[in-house]
């Protein structure tokens, strides 16, 4: 391989007429593509010479088949110059910036230096519009310049005074404008950054046009035998019909109404034919009324040539459909339907190791009829590269197995099944993070869904309500042991993102393990051994008790046969109120968790445990034992809580937030002092007797206070509800344990909703001076102002059901606006970022070894493999070696 | 008022880090200590009040040494140009 060579610059230039006609193989002059025969017209759109699209036929230029021939460019004669769209703007300023008469820069050649410096290669400075006076007289002719109009699309105009002082407007022709532009001298083109040699302005009015070669815009044969054209095809032929009138207009001396009428008709057909998405001119339709997909269609947007088709593009090997759960498989697995199994293949050489195994799976065929049954094979390769298909057929003389997997040796190569074991990347959009696309294991299922652990949610951001996931297959070996080694999902149960653990419980895993693990509990042999069943436990530890003759293990005993007989631990659960006064062993919330030597002697397992995101107990496995210990432990933890949730039962509904009568009293009770204290601040405020807090005016003064106090009342009966609420209700467990929602929930949904706000007010917009015409003018009570008395078991009131409204419409704006805004943030980090890598001596350099950062991070320290951004966990060292609370 | 006659110093305000000028021989234990040229540093304008303090030229290295949020201190390197023209 040849050393790579640097690129020392790239010239962007225009193609002159001269260079059109040199590099055409073919003058086209006829608008027809094929004759009745099906045969194409000599010098028209589909000349033999532009290459061949038909099977069957030779190219005139290079005499090769269809397929092989790249194509090769003709060209169009225009009648007349047109200019190019794309040129306008650059046209509109050279014609600005250069004399009518005399073709020259509008500055003596003092003005230029001034501006731009004497050496112009030192510092490529070039000039702009706005370096050159409007309208003013030529320094080197003397001649008095006008102004130049442009209109969009095409058309430019001079503004001229005439005798009366009326301003006259003087269309420009493309010829006109293409004089003016050979007349600027190459010299003074270079002081406007434009390199004549490649690029002289006179060539942005067209005078001959290339025709691209058949091969990129093919035709393609209908179902009823009729051919159909290629947008651009189309395009071209309204091109040479409008020329081939022009020419004749003007041989029959037409007059000068029909000439122009013409020549604008011809700009208009070459302007579409490069962009049909320009402004101020109506795009050119196709017969159906659907708008042509020009040349500037072909590139443009989401699904043009740059993002559609080269940095993203379909590919084989990929398969889609919604996922659903299943806390019966590992982590590290995804459960694929059968279906999908059978058609997705690995391709296997066939060596003489494996070419027995190989056999059997040929003899399988194409067909495999059950998870259970060893996978089958779709296609045999034979060593000259023909693909051979396998066929079942109904008597072994019908298929092809035993054929083939007799014909077969060393060299064939097998395109198997997946079957168990099978390392495929899975993936979820949108792709944030390298945790959205992650190497899994096969499990071959049956369903038609893809399975997968909840507790692998989290980094793909997935649940079920009917999301949908994308499967790729590696189809090399190289291509398997990369996805393994870095993307599987063992290596990312850390996050870079904050250097924890981003896989672990989630919603029912933490509400099982606080419910197992909560105080002390005893259980029988059958009821331990039912919820370890799933568990890889070999046996079981020593009982805790033996009452009659009948072993009994306590919940924290049962936990602790998950952990590693070696693990210290000491923290606080998410439980724990953050007491002034630890009281340790002796916490009353049993929120102390103390784990020495593998045994958990108290505290609670909960969200700070094994939950994603916090997951204590996880992140220290993984610096103890290493990944696979820790998907152990995630497998088990979460096969555990779901064996012991179902031991409890859990549910939650309507009744579950009754409260008592008595609770209903004082909530009624304190929401009525809380309105009448809110009374009481109005009145002061009214009589002026209000003192005004520092900075603040009185009226904002008393929102402030009328919003404390009625926090303060919801706040007050979230906790006469919760204190009728105990762990006995299933949504104090989620909140406690933090398995899902938060006291605050419980409180709106048992106790008072509470008062609703935009931009952190009490709703204050609607009618004159009141919110809703259900109030008096002036009101500042509470009810009129969006507080809602009512929590959502007793059911809003109308009034306040709109205020609700209000206040959560705010909530859904805020977040499209955010997703859009941090959407597209992403994607400039992304293309800024994405080529930067680590070298060897930990800059951060670009591909081209420019220095980014002196030290990667400034301290070397990969995040993921940092203790919550920490290089060193001095905490957890000291812990496992004192086995005690630092 | 006559206080703010005086010239403001930016390098003596509490967020703007150390710059200095480094000599030819820093600067080509620099370059070999990374195997890098000129080209390869990060950029800093000629006009960056900073350098205008330090009153370094064109192609001169500067060398800032920064607090950091995770190592506690740290220094980078850059190389002097001319503002382009916008
Ligand atoms: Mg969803
Ligand atoms: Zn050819
Ligand atoms: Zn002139
Ligand atoms: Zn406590």
């Amino acid at each position: 391989m040849p050393s790579p060579k640097r690129i020392g610059k790239i010239d962007f230039g225009l193609l002159s007429p001269k260079e059109i006609r040199q590099m055409s193989v073919r003058k086209i002059i006829w608008a027809d593509t094929y004759d009745d025969d099906g045969f194409p017209y000599p010098q028209g759109l589909m000349d033999l010479h532009l290459g061949v699209i038909d099977p069957g036929l030779r190219c005139k230029t290079c005499s090769q088949k269809s397929g092989e021939c790249p194509g090769h460019f003709g060209h169009i004669e225009l009648a007349k110059p047109v200019i190019h769209v794309g040129y306008t703007r650059l046209i509109r300023k050279l014609l600005r910036v250069t004399c009518r008469e005399c073709g020259r820069l509008l500055l003596s050649s003092d003005e230029i230096e001034k501006i731009i410096g004497t050496d112009i290669s030192a510092t490529g400075d070039s000039l702009t519009e706005k370096d050159i006076k409007k309208e003013r007289i030529c320094p080197h002719c003397g001649e008095q310049q006008l102004k130049i109009n442009f209109e969009k699309p095409t058309t430019f105009a001079e503004i001229a005074t005439d005798e009366r002082g009326k301003k006259v407007e003087n269309k420009l022709t493309p010829a006109d404008i293409r004089a003016r532009l050979e007349k600027i001298p190459d010299e003074d083109l270079r002081h406007l950054g434009i390199d004549p040699v490649v690029a002289r302005p006179e060539w942005t009015v067209l005078t001959v046009l290339p025709v691209p070669p058949v091969t990129m815009r093919p035709s393609i044969i209908l179902e009823n035998g009729q051919r159909s054209e290629d947008d651009l095809t189309h395009k071209l032929v309204d091109i040479i019909r409008i020329n081939q009138r022009f020419k004749e207009n003007q041989d029959a001396g037409a007059p000068q109404l029909i000439i122009e009428d013409l020549w604008e008709l011809l700009q208009y057909h070459v302007t579409t034919y490069h962009d049909n998405e320009v402004a101020g001119c109506p795009p050119a339709r196709h017969r159906s009324g659907r708008p042509l997909k020009t040349l500037s269609q072909r590139l443009k947007g989401k699904d043009g040539r740059f993002r559609g088709s080269l940095s993203g593009k379909r590919v084989n090997f990929s398969s889609r459909t919604v996922i659903s759960p299943n806390p019966n498989l590992s982590i590290i697995e995804v459960g694929i339907p059968l279906r999908i199994a059978n058609e997705m293949t690995i391709p296997i050489r066939v060596t003489q190791f494996n070419i027995e195994e190989l056999r059997e799976i040929v003899r399988n065929g194409p067909d495999r009829e059950d998870v259970r049954d060893p996978c089958g094979a779709n296609y045999a390769i034979r060593p000259d590269k023909r693909r051979v298909r396998l066929t079942k057929g109904a008597t072994s003389e019908d298929g092809n197995l035993e054929f083939i997997a007799e014909q077969m040796e060393p060299g064939w190569t097998i395109e198997r099944h997946l079957r168990d074991g099978d390392i495929v990347l899975f993936n979820r959009q949108p792709s944030l993070h390298r945790m959205s696309i992650m190497a899994h294991r096969v499990k071959v299922m049956d369903g038609k869904t893809f399975r997968l652990n909840p507790a692998v949610c989290p980094p793909y951001n997935a649940d079920f309500d009917g999301d949908e996931m994308n499967l790729h297959i590696p189809q090399t070996e190289e291509a398997r042991a990369e996805a393994f080694l870095l993307a599987s999902v063992q290596e990312n149960i850390l996050s870079p993102r904050f250097g924890g653990p981003i896989i672990g419980g989630i919603h029912d895993h933490i509400s099982g393990i606080f419910m197992l693990t909560h105080t002390r509990r005893w259980f029988n042999k059958g009821d331990a051994i039912s919820m370890l069943q799933n568990c890889d436990i070999k046996r079981m530890g020593e009982p805790d008790k033996i009452e009659d003759d009948v072993p009994y293990w306590t919940n924290k005993q049962i936990f602790s046969h998950i952990l590693p007989p070696t693990l210290n631990m000491v923290f606080q659960a998410s439980s724990c109120e953050n007491c002034d006064q630890c009281l340790r062993e002796n916490c009353d919330r049993d929120a102390y968790v103390r784990i020495v030597d593998g045994e958990l002697l108290c505290g609670t397992i909960d969200k700070k445990a094994i939950g994603a995101f916090d997951g204590a107990i996880v992140h220290r496995i993984i610096r103890q034992y290493g990944y696979a210990r820790a998907v152990q432990f995630i497998d088990d933890v979460t096969r555990l809580s779901i064996r012991a949730i179902m031991y409890d039962g859990f549910t939650f509904a309507i009744d579950d937030e009754d409260l008592s009568k008595s609770d209903y009293g004082q909530i009624r009770e304190v929401l009525e002092r809380a309105t009448h204290d809110v009374g009481r601040r109005i009145q002061i405020y009214e009589d002026g007797q209000l003192e005004p807090m520092p900075g603040r005016t009185e009226e904002e003064t008393l929102e402030m206070q009328i919003m404390q106090v009625l926090g303060k009342a919801r706040d007050n009966t979230g906790e006469i509800a919760g204190r009728h609420l105990g762990l006995s209700n299933s949504a104090v467990v989620m909140a406690v344990s933090g398995a899902r929602g938060s006291m605050l929930n419980l409180t709106q949904m048992a106790g008072c909703v509470g008062q609703q706000a935009v931009r952190g007010e009490r709703i204050m917009r609607g009618y004159e001076d009141r919110t809703l015409p259900h109030f008096k003018k002036g009101n500042r009570g509470a009810e009129g102002h969006g507080f809602v008395k009512n929590s959502y078991k007793s059911g809003l009131n109308p009034t306040e059901f709109f205020f609700h409204a209000i206040g959560g419409r705010e909530g859904l704006v805020d977040t499209a606006v955010r997703t859009s805004q941090s959407g597209y943030l992403q994607r400039r980090m992304i293309n800024a970022l994405q080529d930067l890598k680590v070298a060897y001596d930990g800059t951060v350099r670009t591909t081209g070894g420019r220095i980014i950062q002196f030290n990667y991070g400034e301290d070397s320290t990969d995040p993921m493999k940092s203790s919550f951004g920490q290089p060193v966990d001095v905490k957890g060292i000291v812990e496992n070696i004192l086995k005690e609370a630092v | 008022m006559a206080l703010i006659a005086q010239q403001l110093n930016v390098l003596k305000h509490e967020m703007v880090p150390e710059h200095s000028i480094m000599t030819d021989e820093e600067v080509q234990a620099l370059f070999s200590r990374y195997e890098i040229s000129a080209e390869h540093l990060p950029k800093i304008y000629h006009d960056d009040p900073a350098v205008i303090a330090t009153n370094a030229r064109i192609s001169d290295v500067i060398k800032i040494v920064r607090k950091s949020r995770t190592a506690g201190r740290a220094e980078s390197y850059r190389l002097v140009v001319k503002r382009p023209k916008k």
